[in-house]
């Protein structure tokens, strides 16, 4: 069989997005799928933020389906039963298309229908079984009694890239580098999200929950506003929930923070339609996989490309850019009628010249910092506690604020040399 | 609500072939926490008391591998369901 330029596993945002910018140079591609249509295995949180890959996109996501533009943000520090929250907006989030939240299943189908439509091979219901090899270079994939030959093979697989794994360029995944994301997609009317939320039509909250939501486990809750549905979910981390005394099911916690009051006030009445599961990269900068090698790309979250940045989550971005990347990369290789390691390496020099590796780089030491058990126990119990006492009047005579306050941040045990060393540490994320 | 009234939610194609297999000895021998009872989203791992071994009803997968990694001893061999099979989510 003739080698096509290239196949992309994995149709995915980032696998459609590599597609997009080769078939737009008139490069010969074909991108297998295993799901049903391009979305059915992809779950996400929910917001993509645009500005970053703005000027990179082209027309990709013109008239796209998002479901709705960001204009609030909400974070709630969550206490055993109290909580405190942070509501802000501005002017420039109601100005500016920065980001939106999305579903996937909806997103990506369109996009690969969009692909469809200029010609180009988007094959779902195919799962890629291996790679195709000639010495020491990858030449194409093998999907059921299929080989299908190319120059250059793109793993945009998603975080378990088996294809990385097969092509010798991803380390053996320990549970510490990942998370568990839990979602439900509650149905809700586009009214009452608008009221609930405090947002005008066609706009949108982020609301991310840090404490007691994942009983001082790494990781956190959150609630993505669609336009007739929420996406509530939440993020734990495999290596502090596999570390857990006494276990826990981890599905529990998910009931147990819809059946917080801050959260069941929102969702009440609304119907659970969905309940998905899905991995995500954690550790950031370190632990990227290598990225390229003879005949083959890796990109997306199969390369390791996503960012908690503990007020948000990134990783959308991420994948189309570097998508778009690898495209860049496979058509200068093919000017140069040359696809070894060599010439795709010119993908690190561009991830490296972009956003993708300077702000995974520059949150590097985030990782270290969000291992702090206290930032999931101590600290967001902290503040609801002192709040709850300040604000509570009973029975008893009211103490002064000020002797109250103190009395409180003393017997909280946060003056110590650990609080300390926690706060200069934050110079370091 | 509970899980399995959730995972009822879904969309599935199920195979005919389970796509986890377990290696039962490593799971007598070596595995003593048994991670794949807890950190299974789906909650799908549970122990056969009458088999003395452990089963997952791989019909209700979520696909999200945390077995796969939480499984350090290796006796889960996990890899995604054949093209077209398995969960397809509606919303994502
Ligand atoms: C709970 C959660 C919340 C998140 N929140 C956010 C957020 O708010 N914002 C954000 O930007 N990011 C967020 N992320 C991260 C973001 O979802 C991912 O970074 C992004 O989806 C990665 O896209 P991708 O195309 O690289 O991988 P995927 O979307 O996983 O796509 C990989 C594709 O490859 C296919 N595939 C895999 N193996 C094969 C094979 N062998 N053969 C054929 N096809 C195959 C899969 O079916 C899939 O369609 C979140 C992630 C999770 C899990």
């Amino acid at each position: 069989m003739e080698k096509i330029d290239a196949v992309i596993v994995g149709g995915g945002l980032s696998g459609l997005a590599c597609a997009y910018k080769l078939a737009e140079a008139g490069m010969q591609v074909i991108v297998l799928e295993r799901g049903d249509f391009s979305g059915s295995k992809n779950v996400t949180g929910g917001r993509i933020y645009l500005g970053p890959i703005m000027s990179i996109v082209g027309d990709m996501f013109k008239d796209a389906p998002f479901e709705r533009r960001i204009s609030r943000e909400r974070w709630t520090l969550m206490g055993d039963d109290n909580s405190i929250s942070i509501d802000f907006t501005g002017d420039r989030y109601k100005k500016t298309n920065n980001s939106y939240t999305v579903l996937r299943a909806t997103f990506d189908r369109w996009l690969a229908d969009r692909l469809i439509e200029k010609g180009v091979f988007v094959i779902p219901k195919y799962r890629v079984d291996d790679l195709l090899w000639d010495g020491n270079q990858v030449v194409g994939v093998k999907a059921g009694d299929e080989d299908i030959f190319a120059n250059v093979v793109i793993a945009a697989d998603g975080v378990l890239s088996f294809m990385a794994e097969k092509a010798g360029l991803k380390a053996r995944m320990k549970p510490k580098n990942y998370a568990l994301g839990i979602k439900e997609i509650i149905e809700l009317s586009e009214e009452k999200i608008n009221d609930r939320f405090n947002v005008d039509i066609n706009e949108g909250c982020a609301h991310l929950f840090i404490g007691e939501v994942t009983k001082g486990m790494f990781g956190g809750g959150f609630l993505y506003t669609n336009k007739k549905s929420v996406s509530l979910g939440i993020v734990v981390g495999i290596g502090a929930l596999m570390e857990m005394t006494p276990t826990i099911e981890v599905h529990t916690l998910m009931n147990a923070f819809k059946g917080r009051y801050e959260i069941e006030r929102l969702i009440y009445g609304g119907e659970l339609v969905e309940y998905s599961a899905h991995i995500i990269p954690e550790t950031g900068y370190r632990n990227i996989s290598k990225l390229f090698g003879n005949g083959i790309i890796v990109t997306g979250d199969a390369a390791g490309f996503a960012l908690n940045m503990g007020v948000t989550v990134r990783g959308m971005e991420f994948a189309i850019a570097s998508g778009i990347f690898a495209a860049e990369t496979v058509i200068s290789a093919k000017t140069a009628n040359d696809f070894s390691e060599k010439t795709l390496s010119l993908y690190e020099n561009k991830l490296k010249d972009s956003f993708v590796l300077k702000d995974l780089s520059t949150f590097r030491k985030l990782p270290d910092f969000l291992e702090n058990r206290a930032l999931f126990t101590l600290y967001p119990k902290l503040l609801p506690d002192i709040l709850e006492k300040i604000m509570f009047i009973g029975e008893s005579p009211k103490e002064k604020i000020g002797k109250q306050l103190w009395a409180e941040v003393k017997a909280s045990g946060i003056l110590s040399m650990k609080t300390l060393k926690d706060i200069i540490s934050i110079k370091d994320i | 609500m509970m899980v399995h009234e959730k995972i009822a939610k879904d969309a599935f194609k199920p195979d005919r072939e389970s796509h986890i297999k377990i290696d039962h000895n490593i799971c007598k021998e070596k595995c003593k926490i048994k991670y794949c009872l807890f950190v299974c989203p789906g909650h799908l791992y549970s122990f056969n008391e009458e088999l003395n071994e452990i089963c997952v009803e791989f019909a209700g997968c979520l696909e999200c591998g945390t077995c796969k990694i939480a499984c350090i001893e290796g006796a889960i061999d996990w890899s995604y369901p054949r093209g077209e099979y398995g969960v397809q989510y509606r919303y994502g």
